[in-house]
């Protein structure tokens, strides 16, 4: 008989006869692969996806984006000229612009706000509308109107009614099903209605202050590289606030932030997999337990410690390539379910096919994962002594450390963070991951010690014995403590450290309680046209708030430095939000447009912070340097442009300087409806620059909502009437969709944490079932039998949960910190939920794992041996 | 004390009926010596289980201390085991992450009494081992655990032991001691002892003996 036979065959035999527990084994590590081949699988589909349309998704092959017509910015008509002269007939141009609009249906009386788009012909150059009827798209230009579906049941329109837009009147040609580019869930800002540039003037929209998003499409011959001139003109175009993309640098960026994304899910699912680890550590312990009777006769009769750890790890090994596969296949078929999560944030169509990549570097962790955990315990069966067989020790046999056991960890720890590395595509993350959770896993050992220490030197003698003895379970030889703590205790850490982050990002998001506050905001009311949307107002018995203005306006010198010199600081950055060289503001803070008002008085969700709100008497004219008008900035505002108390700003009002000094700091409640501002003026030196109004009320219902709406649009056409009910409603979808991404994982960890917990605890069901049954011999009921159980698993439960809590505690403030950038918050009772929920799931599994003590007749004891 | 009608009791097994025993019928007086004889298989691990309320018969009944067993249910008679019934087995059967005393202490704490330590200790000390009560099932011989066992048993004062093949697993000298600890204890607490047992030796202890086989009563002496 070889060696190697002998090996194969025994293993094969043992395992044969351990079925059960080895398939513990197995299903450890199926979540935890089932969900990183999802996950990474499908974001293999995603980057697929946006490298084939991202051409159709800009429509073009450059295109310049800015709040006011493009062709009227200087450097931007230059480039259009410029490109012309080199291009000649190949370059093609259409313009563009979006903005919202009341529309209405005259016939029966239906009106809604919409994003209403004007297009050129010939957009969109690349990629198709679909539309139904097919092919009316380029009807457009000879008048008429596309719409979304859903605006037509909204008012009660059909295809071929009038639209009316304004003062323009269009006939409605057929509506829209995919327009490139577009992600549904922009429909919830309105349904999107397709009119021809030409058309525009006719309805008046678009009045002063009047917000609209202009953007040019460019289509370049292929001898002109769009990128280049990307590279060329940027700078010089972002200056003028106008945005420029380009398909490759749309496609880049997308791609880059998808696998991000992909990445750090997959981290979520390499923890459930290492959770699994630790089911797979545990499973083998058990086994090797229940097979060192048989480990050791085998020992007696000659067979060498080699070959029985051979035999023993050639199972773990077939037991983990079976359950990777297994979760591999789990996770294809989930993938198909993915595309549901993602539909409504991504203008993709993604096809759904399985990554040979991501399946093979699933299998490859999972396989990985249960070789180096299993090697630990499986260590164990070299020192198996011969002499069990004659006599069972109660002890388990005393790990002692040699060189073999400090190679096996070094060889886990090495794995985690090479997986988390691997998957996160970055050894500082891949380190901090496996920090994190080595600590982790490290205090709740720690726990556990502590656990043991304090159930035996701390319990009462005087409480009920019932309690003691459960408690008693919990340090007397062979007790469970350890395994379960850690293994439960992991589970929960990760539960735990998603949910808080899910709270933590969601808080930011969330609208607060909505009940008494205005649902309807009225914009961009001309001064003259307030008596109007008054007895509007009136008509239908609501009370509206004071009416805001609103001052445009953009810095022209803060502190005395001239925007284009603070600017030309800014050496690097021209993104959102990056710094300027030499610490200044950020480029976008400078140069964004400010929408400011004057009043006397402070709203209701402001508070002074610094400073003092403007008092009675003169607050300048803000007509000159010596005579500047008093402000109020935004506390945040002001630490990025780097101004306090006493500094001067010089804003540029429509061409018009208006000098002003900041007297106070104010903190601002972004989440009310209430409009807020960046910037208050004191009342008096704006009074007369151009501007706007803005409004609201609370209205009873939707119905109501619907009639003032209407009647605005019909008798101030330009006026905005925005639903806050329907963005509440549009704002919900997307959290509830990022609820859902964050249930997903959670469900994979509490999947893998759950037959991990059942793994730790069938370490000791053999021994619990004994003495229960033992106990009801000599008299206890089946009440108290549970009871102690209870205590114990409780007690378990309760320890782990503790602990875990807190260390997710930490670990989300890490992750809002570092990773989100979000304000921590500890959402102590839905974690306190949490902690609960899991002490009745550690109590529950226990409890059903032990269930045979009360079914089992108590007789069974005189015939076990 | 004791007494049992028409016992019968089957098995399934593998979807065939056994009959293990069939129409058992005798009574037991208080303070008596019962020792149950037989070949391997005959039935008397299950007459012993079913005297002692361990399980129940497939028909017939069985009166213990008065009792009628049939219609407790299983924590009625649990209960009324922690009261007045004692065990011992042949394989000890101590729960072995507890130690000598602990084991010792069990019955007594399931029943609330208060001073279950104080007496452990007067038990362990009458079966010779006050020196090891610290010590774990697995850190004592055969023979200790089973004397360990017999303290265990008495330790509520039952008013009926029972006792299957105590010194099966025992060499002579050490099954020598367990049986004199537990006539000692039956004389002196005037408890019903019922026996079973393969050794002739130990069997001519008992008042009185009765002998199985295939299920069935074959002899019944010194009634
Ligand atoms: N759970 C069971 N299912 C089926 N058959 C059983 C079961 N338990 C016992 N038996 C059978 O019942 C018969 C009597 O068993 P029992 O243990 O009472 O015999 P015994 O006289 O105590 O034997 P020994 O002297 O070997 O201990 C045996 O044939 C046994 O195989
Ligand atoms: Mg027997």
């Amino acid at each position: 008989m070889t060696s190697a036979g002998f090996v194969r065959r025994l293993a094969w035999r043992q395992a044969h006869a351990a079925r059960r527990r080895l398939m513990l084994l197995t299903a450890s590590v199926v979540a935890g692969v089932g969900a990183l081949v999802a996950v990474n699988s499908f974001t293999r589909n995603l980057t697929v996806a946006v490298a084939e349309q991202a051409k159709d998704l800009l429509g073009a092959d450059l295109s310049l984006g800015s709040r006011s017509p493009t062709d009227d910015i200087k450097p931007a008509r230059r480039l259009l000229d410029s490109l012309r002269r080199v291009g000649g007939g190949a370059v093609h141009v259409a313009s563009s612009a979006s903005f919202a609009a009341m529309a209405y249906h005259p016939s029966s009386g239906g009106a809604r706000l919409v994003q209403v788009r004007t297009v050129d012909p010939g957009w969109p150059y690349y990629g198709t509308m679909t539309t139904s009827p097919a092919r009316i798209w380029s009807g457009l230009q000879a008048g008429g109107v596309i719409v979304d579906p859903s605006l037509l049941t909204a008012i009660g329109a059909k295809v071929g009614d009038t639209l009316g837009l304004g003062e323009g009147r269009f006939r409605i040609l057929g509506t829209v099903i995919n327009v490139p580019g577009d992600v549904g869930l922009q429909m919830a800002f309105g349904a999107r209605v397709f009119i021809s540039t030409t058309s525009l003037p006719g309805t008046k929209l678009l009045a002063f202050g009047s917000r609209a998003q202009y953007e040019t499409f460019i289509q370049l011959p292929p001898t002109i590289d769009a990128q280049a001139v990307a590279r060329a003109n940027g700078g010089v175009l972002r200056a003028e606030r106008i945005s420029v993309h380009t398909i490759a640098d749309d496609r880049d960026n997308l791609t880059r932030g998808l696998i991000r994304l992909g990445n750090y899910l997959g981290l979520v699912a390499l923890a459930a997999l290492l959770l699994g680890g630790l089911g797979v550590a545990s499973a083998v312990h058990v086994f090797i337990r229940q097979q060192l009777d048989s480990i050791a006769v085998l020992r007696c009769l000659g067979a060498t410690s080699g070959q029985i750890f051979a035999a023993n790890l050639l199972q773990a090994l077939a037991m983990g390539l079976l359950g990777s596969v297994l979760g591999a296949l789990l996770g294809v078929g989930l993938q198909q379910l993915m595309p549901h999560v993602v539909h409504d944030f991504l203008p993709l169509n993604v096809r759904v096919l399985p990554s040979p990549h991501a399946i093979l570097v699933g299998i490859g962790s999972g396989l990985w994962t249960a070789t180096v955990f299993a090697l630990l315990p499986l260590l164990g069966v070299r020192t198996a002594p011969p002499l069990a067989t004659l006599r069972r020790a109660t002890d388990p046999v005393r790990a002692r450390w040699d060189r073999l056991r400090v190679a096996a960890v070094l060889v886990l720890i090495a794995s985690v963070v090479g997986l988390a590395t691997l998957q996160v595509g970055s050894l500082v993350h891949g380190v901090a991951f496996a920090v994190g959770s080595g600590s982790a896993l490290f205090v709740l050992w720690l726990t556990s010690l502590a656990l043991i220490r304090s159930a035996r030197r701390w319990t009462p003698e005087s409480w009920p014995y019932l309690l003691r003895q459960g408690l008693a379970n919990l340090h007397r030889p062979a007790n469970q403590t350890i395994t379960v703590v850690l293994a439960l205790g992991f589970g929960a850490f990760i539960l735990t450290t998603l949910f808080t982050a899910q709270q933590n990002l969601l808080r930011t998001i969330r609208v607060e309680d909505v009940a008494a506050r205005p649902n309807l905001v009225l914009f961009d009311i001309q001064t003259e046209q307030q008596p109007v949307i008054d007895s509007v107002l009136t008509a239908e018995h609501l009370q509206r708030a004071e009416y805001t203005a609103i001052v445009p306006m953009r810095i022209r010198e803060l502190k005395g430095q001239a925007l284009a010199d603070l600017l030309a600081k800014d050496t690097v950055g021209h993104r959102r939000g990056e710094r300027g060289g030499a610490g200044g503001p950020p480029s976008w803070t400078l140069r964004r447009e400010f929408r400011s008002t004057y009043r006397g008085d402070k709203g209701p969700g402001e508070r002074v912070t610094v400073g003092h709100w403007f008092g009675s008497g003169a607050h300048g004219s803000g007509k000159s340097a010596s005579d500047p008008v008093e402000i109020s900035v935004e506390a945040d505002l002001a630490k990025d442009l780097g101004v306090g108390i006493g500094d001067p700003i010089t804003w540029d009002v429509q061409g018009v300087p208006v000098y002003s000094r900041i007297t106070s700091l104010r903190e601002v409640n972004w989440a009310r409806f209430e409009p807020n501002f960046f910037v208050v003026f004191a009342p008096g030196a704006l009074d007369h620059a151009p501007q706007s109004w803005v409004t609201m009320v609370r209205a009873p219902d939707a119905m109501v909502r619907g009639r003032v709406q209407r009647e605005v649009a019909e008798h101030a056409a330009n006026v905005t009437a925005i639903d806050l009910g329907e963005i509440q409603h549009a704002i919900e979808s997307v959290v509830d969709r990022i609820v859902m991404a964050i249930r997903f994982m959670a469900l994979f960890s509490l999947i893998t944490g759950t037959i991990v917990l059942i793994g730790a605890i069938a370490t000791s069901r053999w021994q619990r079932i004994r003495e229960g049954t033992l106990l009801r011999t000599l008299g206890a009921t089946r009440g108290q039998v549970l009871t102690i159980l209870c205590t114990e698993y409780a007690a378990l439960g309760l320890a782990a949960s503790i602990v875990a809590s807190i260390l997710a505690g930490g670990a989300g403030w890490a992750l809002a910190r570092w990773i989100f950038n979000v304000h921590f918050v500890l959402p102590l009772a839905s974690m306190a939920t949490l902690a609960v929920g899991l002490v009745a799931l550690t109590t529950t599994v226990g409890l059903w794992n032990s269930l045979e003590v009360l079914n089992k007749p108590p007789l069974e004891v005189l015939r076990a041996e | 004390m004791l007494a049992c009608e028409s016992l019968h009791h089957e098995y399934l097994s593998g979807g065939k009926q056994l009959t293990v025993l069939k129409d058992i019928t005798f009574q037991l007086e208080a303070g008596g010596f019962l020792a149950i004889i037989g070949p391997s298989g005959s039935g008397k691990t299950t007459l012993l289980g079913l005297l002692a309320g361990l399980d129940r018969p497939t028909a017939g009944r069985v009166v213990l201390d008065g009792v009628d067993l049939g219609p407790l249910d299983e924590d009625a008679r649990a209960r009324f085991r922690r009261q007045r019934v004692g065990f011992v087995f042949q394989s000890f059967q101590l729960i072995p992450t507890l130690t000598a005393r602990e084991n010792v202490q069990v019955p007594l704490e399931l029943a609330g009494s208060n001073d279950a330590g104080p007496r452990a200790d007067e038990l362990l000390h009458r079966v010779g081992l006050s020196e090891r009560s610290h010590h774990y099932p697995s850190q004592l011989s055969g023979g200790e655990q089973q004397r360990v066992a017999v303290a265990r048993a008495f330790s509520t004062r039952p008013r009926i032991l029972f006792a299957d093949e105590p010194t099966g697993n025992l060499d002579a000298a050490n099954g020598a001691i367990v049986i004199e600890t537990m006539t000692a204890l039956n004389v002196e607490y005037g408890t019903t002892l019922v026996l079973v047992t393969h050794e002739p030796d130990l069997a001519a202890l008992a008042r009185r003996t009765i002998r199985l086989a295939d299920g069935a009563v074959v002899s019944d002496t010194g009634r």
